[in-house]
Order: C-alpha cells, then sequence, then structure tokens
C-alpha cells in the first residue's frame, strides 16, 4: 500500500477547502444559522414537535446534518470536476495510487470538511439552545456515515459530470430538496400517509432522523434502522464509486 | 526478468474511439538508456499511445510494459518507473510551483528527503525565482518547465516527452534539448515526440514514425535517411526550354529559376540526368545537392508534413 502517496492525497484534499474557508466553511454556517434565526424565530413558540423539545432546538440537529452532507457532496464533487476541467487529474491518474487509496483520501476529506462545519453549527446551536446529548456515539456515527456516503455520491458525480453546470443541477435539484425535505423542519408524522411511508425509503431522512436520536433519544424510525440504512447507503455508493474508479469509467478513456 | 528487459516494450496495441481506429496494433521497444523519438503527423495516435504506456487511456488490446512490469498487473511499480510530461498546458491552480512539485512527489511516496532534489530541479529549468508563485500567474513557457520538472520529482527511470517545444520559443527549444541531453547523459531513457524533425534528427538515436494508428517505420535516425532512396538536386538554369519528359515528375520546387529534382538514388545518376537537362538546350548556372533530411522521409512516409 502506498500509505504516504494517500496522505499526500489527503492532506491535500483539505488544504484545498481550508485555503478558502470562507467559501467552504463560514458560508454554509451562515446559511444554516439564518434558516435557525427565520424558522426558530417564525414557528418556535407555536410548534412543537418532540415533547419537552422546543421547536428551535428540534431544528439544530437537522440544519447541522444537512450542512454536513451537503458540504461533504460539495466537497468531493468540487475538487473532482475542476481537476478534469482544468486537466490536472492526469497528475493523480499517473501516480502509483490504488482505486482504494485515491477513494480513501477523497472521501476522507469530505468527511472531514462535513465534520468541521457540523462542529461550528453545534457551537452555533449552544448559544441559541443547549442541546441535550443523549448518545455521542450515535451522533459520530451518523455524521461519520452520511457524510462518508454524501462524499462518496459527490465522487461519482464529479466522475459522471462533464461540466460544472451539470454537477450545479445535481446539486441544486436533487442533493439540495432531498436534504431539505427530509424532515430537517418537521417530523415525518405530520406528513399525510403517502410522503410518510416514502420517507421510510429516502436514506436522507434516516441520516436527519437518526442524527437528531443522537442528541434528543427520541424520533421517527429507530437508531438501528437509521444507522443500517445510511451505511446501506454508505455501503451502495462505494461499491458503485469503487468499481468506477478500478475500471477507470469515464477517468481513463 | 527486469535486469535485461526494454524501457518500454509494447506488444500488439490497440484503441479505437468509436469507429476511429487511434491505434491498430502498435508493436515496438524502446530500448534502456535510448533516445527515442516517436514522430507522426497530427492525429496519429502518438499522445493516445503515451496516455497507454501511463495507464491514463485504456487499451483495448495488447500489452505495455515498462521495465518490464506489465502496466497493468504491476501498475504501481510500472508508475513510479515512469515520468510523463503531458501535450497539454495542465496544472492545479490551488497551490505554488514548490508546493505542486512536491506534492507530486508525495504521490509516489517520496517525502522530504526528495526536497533537496526538488530545488536543483527549480534550479535547472530556471525556476527558482518562481518557485513561491501559484503555477496560473506563469507564462506559457514557464508552466511547461514546470510540466517538466513535475514529471522527473521521482527521479524516474524512463521519461516521456509529449511535445514539449510545440509552441516555445527559440531561446527555451535550446533550453529544453540541453536540459534533455543532460538527463539522457545521466542514463534516464528519454522518448520525445516533436513537430520539429531537426530536432528528432539532432537528438534521437532511434525514430519510429505512426501515421493513422500503424507503425511505419523504426530505425536508428542515421539508417532511416541512408535508406531513404531519394536525394535532391537543385539546379539554377538559363534558357526557355522544356525539360525532357523524363524530369517533369522529378520537379518538386521552382523558385525563380530554380529548381529542385528529386531523384531516384540508383536509378537516375547525377550526371546523366545533367546531360538530358543540358541536351534540352539549358545552360546550366548553377548545380546543388541535398541529401534528404527526415522532414522528407516523414513526407514520404506519411503523405503529410510533420
Ligand atoms: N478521448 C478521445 N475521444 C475520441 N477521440 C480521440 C480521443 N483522444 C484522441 N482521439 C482521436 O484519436 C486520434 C489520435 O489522437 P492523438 O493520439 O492525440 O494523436 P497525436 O498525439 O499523434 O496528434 C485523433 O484522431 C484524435 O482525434
Ligand atoms: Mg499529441
Amino acid at each position: 500500500m502506498n500509505v504516504f502517496g494517500f496522505r499526500t492525497l489527503l492532506v491535500k484534499e483539505i488544504r484545498r477547502f481550508w485555503k478558502v474557508l470562507v467559501q467552504t466553511v463560514l458560508s454554509p454556517v451562515v446559511t444554516a444559522v439564518l434558516y435557525l434565526a427565520v424558522f426558530g424565530h417564525v414557528l418556535g413558540e407555536r410548534m412543537q414537535v418532540f415533547p419537552g423539545v422546543s421547536y428551535t432546538a428540534f431544528i439544530i440537529p437537522g440544519l447541522i446534518m444537512m450542512s454536513v452532507i451537503q458540504n461533504a457532496f460539495a466537497n468531493t464533487s468540487s475538487s473532482l470536476i475542476q481537476s478534469k476541467m482544468m486537466g490536472n487529474l492526469v497528475f493523480l491518474l499517473m501516480a502509483p495510487l490504488s482505486a482504494w487509496e485515491l477513494f480513501g483520501a477523497y472521501v476522507l476529506a469530505g468527511i472531514l470538511r462535513g465534520v468541521l462545519i457540523g462542529t461550528v453549527l453545534y457551537g452555533f446551536g449552544w448559544l441559541v439552545v443547549p442541546l441535550p446529548l443523549h448518545s455521542w456515539a450515535a451522533v459520530l456515527a451518523m455524521t461519520v456515515l452520511a457524510g462518508g456516503a454524501l462524499a462518496v455520491l459527490g465522487l461519482i458525480a464529479g466522475i459522471l459530470a462533464e461540466k460544472f453546470d451539470h454537477l450545479a443541477a445535481f446539486q441544486n435539484f436533487f442533493i439540495m430538496p432531498a436534504s431539505f425535505l427530509s424532515g430537517v423542519f418537521y417530523s415525518i408524522h405530520t406528513l399525510p400517509e403517502f410522503w410518510r411511508g416514502l420517507s421510510h425509503y429516502n436514506p436522507f431522512f434516516y441520516m436527519i432522523d437518526g442524527f437528531r436520536w443522537g442528541f434528543f433519544g427520541v424520533g421517527d424510525a429507530t437508531i438501528a434502522a437509521s444507522l443500517l440504512w445510511t451505511g446501506g447507503f454508505f455501503a451502495l455508493c462505494s461499491a458503485i464509486a469503487l468499481w468506477m474508479l478500478q475500471t477507470g469509467y469515464r477517468l481513463r478513456p | 526478468m527486469p535486469v535485461t528487459s526494454d524501457a518500454i516494450s509494447i506488444e500488439g496495441v490497440r484503441k479505437t474511439y468509436g469507429t476511429l481506429k487511434a491505434l491498430d496494433g502498435v508493436e515496438f521497444s524502446i530500448r534502456r538508456g535510448e533516445f527515442f523519438g516517436l514522430l507522426g503527423p497530427n492525429g496519429a495516435g502518438k499522445s493516445t499511445l503515451i496516455g497507454i504506456i501511463a495507464g491514463l487511456v485504456r487499451m483495448d488490446a495488447g500489452r505495455v510494459a515498462v521495465l518490464g512490469h506489465d502496466n497493468r498487473r504491476e501498475y504501481r511499480a510500472a508508475r513510479r518507473a515512469l515520468g510523463v510530461v503531458p501535450q497539454e498546458l495542465v496544472f492545479d491552480p490551488f497551490f505554488s510551483v514548490r508546493e505542486c512539485l512536491r506534492i507530486q512527489a508525495g504521490y509516489y511516496g517520496c517525502g522530504r528527503e526528495y526536497w533537496p532534489w526538488i530545488e536543483r530541479l527549480l534550479d535547472e529549468l530556471d525556476l527558482a525565482s518562481k518557485a513561491g508563485a501559484t503555477i496560473r500567474q506563469l507564462s506559457g513557457g514557464m508552466k511547461r518547465r514546470v510540466l517538466i520538472a513535475q514529471a522527473l520529482v521521482h527521479k524516474p527511470p524512463v521519461v516521456i516527452l509529449d511535445e514539449p517545444t510545440a509552441g516555445v520559443d527559440v531561446e527555451l527549444r535550446r533550453t529544453l534539448w540541453r536540459f534533455a541531453r543532460k538527463l539522457h547523459a545521466e542514463g534516464t531513457t528519454v522518448v520525445l515526440t516533436t513537430h520539429y524533425l531537426e530536432e528528432a534528427e539532432e537528438l534521437c538515436q532511434r525514430i519510429a514514425i505512426l501515421d493513422r494508428g500503424r507503425l511505419k517505420a523504426l530505425e536508428g535516425t542515421g539508417q532511416i535517411l541512408a535508406r531513404h532512396p531519394f536525394r535532391f538536386l537543385r539546379l539554377t538554369l538559363d534558357g526557355d526550354f522544356r525539360l525532357p519528359p523524363g524530369l517533369e515528375p522529378c520537379v518538386v520546387s521552382r523558385l525563380n529559376g530554380s529548381l529542385e529534382l528529386k531523384l531516384k538514388r540508383e536509378e537516375q545518376p547525377i550526371g546523366e540526368v545533367l546531360e538530358s537537362v543540358r541536351g534540352a538546350g539549358f545552360r546550366i548556372v548553377d548545380v546543388r545537392t541535398r541529401e534528404p533530411t527526415l522532414e522528407d522521409v516523414f513526407l514520404e512516409l506519411t503523405g503529410e508534413r510533420a
């Protein structure tokens, strides 16, 4: 195994977003804080989803998870498409790095960006409403699995996309709505029957619900189901991405 | 086995893009320590072949080995042995020249112990003063030199340069030649593709000519020229007569009063040609002969200018 090569790529991918922290960390944090201010203020007193949990407290974990997954996706997909468009991906493809090493470095960097944003947001949330912490382990596991899944999805999207537009479309018409409409702002129990049923096949719903369970110890689904669905989605995406990297699909014509 | 193996061996390599046969069964070897020229008109398949050797392009059939290492089964060893300077001026906009070189070395498992070597490369390629600049800020010629440095960071024993001198000014061309010669003198196998045939003629020991995905010639540079069955005769003539009918098809160019004839070495001795021209009524003012250049051989084999 080329450990040093793997580490070099990982550090490079981290430094890539670290050099533009305003854009890669601060900006998503501000977005989430604005959501929190608006929705928390408008609906804060009028709604209660779980008994004993204020609405503002309810939406904080959802907003954190939404930011984690959107940014994990953004990190891998934008890095890959940029290297493809600039042509500098050849430097990586010529190097003695295996599919697993490429995969691991990109995905880990995506997860780390998600974790960084999640941590900053958690700090902000603490200033607004101190959240309970039911299970550290569940919070961490859900962050890594969901962030990982979306980082891998970003890798796949980056491999498939031929230009920035493709990626922007995928981000705006799929990732954004899917993460936004999967229970960040409401419990699926308030949804009509049909949509509630459908939610049980939506991995994004489990990512948010399981993460929230880590704080409150209650959720729409069991934590086991959330871990399994999120982990399963991660594994499925990983299998596809690794197959692409191994065969050189689209990357090595 | 690797001790006696060729620097690069290419066996039966095929590649199609849709219906286009970019490479149609290419087979040859490049010996260790050789300065090798890979020539061919635009679209001949040179870059595709280099991409296949480097693992950037998948071949449909065939086998490639670098220093005896199969480039698919033993891709790590094959890639470590190889440094490729791509044809396009590609670069990473996020990092400085020095950072890019250190990162590239890192991919090959080369850490701090290679940093002095990187500084030497920066020096030798005249990049030291720009080491802290981002590559975006550099001129085209400097970007090209960064690409060369990047290909050499891991001290590869085999180096491929894909048209390093295209669109480069004369001075930089000279610098690059000197650098390539030095690299070769230090024991590196150098493979060069170029459009400047005089460049290949001056630098390369052996030359392969590729045309439409097929190998047209592979020989020592001297042999390839000697084997050419033609030579050239430039005549400056006085008088308004007609050339003997046998010579008319041999005219390759006319320039105010002088003309160049392409003559078969064996069948058209110069003495006879001169006599027949004089016989047609001309007065011969000046005579010059010229041996074929690589350009002529190239034109002969591919029907195109380089
Ligand atoms: N990715 C690709 N997709 C389709 N056709 C390609 C691709 N790469 C190269 N070609 C075609 O293959 C042929 C050989 O190209 P190339 O290897 O770049 O030639 P050279 O380097 O000798 O100029 C050309 O006709 C080119 O258009
Ligand atoms: Mg080319």
